[in-house]
């Protein structure tokens, strides 16, 4: 056949390879169920948390590499282009003065592992990684313990 | 009759009150509170929320800022709306600030801030502005309703009660640390990045 048509049935076969499997296997994948339950992305989940934890003492990390949590209120900080709140306190010229916890020096680091004078810019985000705390039930009952360091 | 000598100024006055009969006096009396009520009434009338935000450039900039705050809204619906911070409670310094306003008339006819873009540039000098009057007055506009002595470190957080405490004997005022409480802050130069603007925030 043509080198145009090859191509297109090549590309056919692939795409069908990689799709097909995973969907016959989708069926059978335990159903996974976060926050927002069965309500699907455009409509409004019906969650409530609302009682945030207030301010309170570190909490103990579960696992070595977790960032940790945080264990004050953040009502109304906003991190913007601007502005990021959390560096008001959390940096390293402003921790001591705050009695607040400085960043920790793998913040620094660029994608190409440069060290750079202050935060970088993939780290500029907290909230991506680090969240306080609702006093409610945990979304799956379990028994997790940490091992290693943190192992008692 | 207490008549002083006839040229004396409390005297003619007098005359004058004798002249017109009682009732046209009481009318004018009258008539004169009438028209300091008005003058009053449409000074208070630009004290007013509905009227700030009538202006474009603030209803979409600072009003939508300050719609995610706590003075906005709250647990309690104990609000603070723009005169509240922005004019004083005073008389004199209420007029004082209403006749500055005019440049805030004179800004707006002219367009100065009147795209996001040209806010946005001119939001430091804004702001600054802002800060500095509050610092001049010691917070007064906040202390309207935030009583530094009838605070309950009790009932504020473990952060919030150090703060205040250490602040307050350190001489701050509200202003120094509570910028950006109500309205977005202009770029603060935090030294993380490309730098900004010179504005540090001085607490």
């Amino acid at each position: 056949m043509r080198a145009s048509t090859l191509r297109v049935v090549i590309t056919g076969f692939a795409w069908a390879a990689l799709t097909l499997p995973a969907g016959a296997q989708a069926q059978n994948a335990p159903k996974i169920e976060s926050l927002r339950g069965d309500v699907p992305v455009e409509a409004t989940s019906n969650t409530d948390i609302s009682n945030w934890e207030g301010d309170q003492h570190a909490i103990p990390r579960d696992f070595v590499q977790q960032p940790p949590l945080i264990p004050h209120s953040i009502k109304g900080y906003t991190v913007t282009k601007n502005f990021n709140k959390c560096m008001d306190c959390h940096s390293w010229s402003r921790y001591k003065e705050k009695g607040a916890v400085k960043i920790s020096l793998t913040h620094f680091k660029d994608r190409d592992g440069n060290e750079l004078s202050n935060l970088s810019p993939r780290r500029y985000f907290c909230l991506q990684c680090h969240v306080p705390q609702a006093n409610t039930t945990p979304l799956v009952e379990n028994t997790f313990k940490p091992v290693g360091a943190l192992a008692k | 009759m207490s008549q002083q000598q006839n040229g004396s100024w409390l005297g003619r006055v007098w005359g004058w009150l004798k002249r017109i009969g009682p009732w046209t006096a009481i009318g004018l009396f009258a008539g004169g509170v009438i028209a300091w009520g008005g003058f009053n009434w449409s000074l208070e009338l630009t004290n007013t929320e509905r009227f700030c935000i009538s202006c474009h450039e603030m209803q979409e900039n600072v009003f939508k800022e300050y719609r995610n705050t706590v003075h906005y809204t709250n647990r309690t619906g104990v609000r603070a709306t723009c005169p509240d911070c922005h004019v004083p409670r005073e008389w004199v310094h209420k007029i004082v600030r209403k006749i500055q306003a005019s440049n805030e008339l004179w800004h707006h006819m002219l367009g100065s801030v009147d795209t996001p873009e040209k806010f946005n540039a001119k939001r430091l000098v804004l702001a600054q502005h802002e800060w500095d009057r509050m610092k001049k007055t010691d917070s007064r506009e906040c202390r309207n309703c935030h009583g530094y002595d009838y605070m309950d470190y009790t009932e504020q957080g473990r952060r919030s009660s150090a703060q205040h405490i250490k602040g307050f004997s350190e001489g701050k005022t509200c202003i120094d640390c509570h910028q950006g409480i109500a309205h977005a802050l202009p770029p603060i130069e935090q030294n993380i990045g490309a730098p900004k603007e010179q504005v540090t925030l001085s607490r």
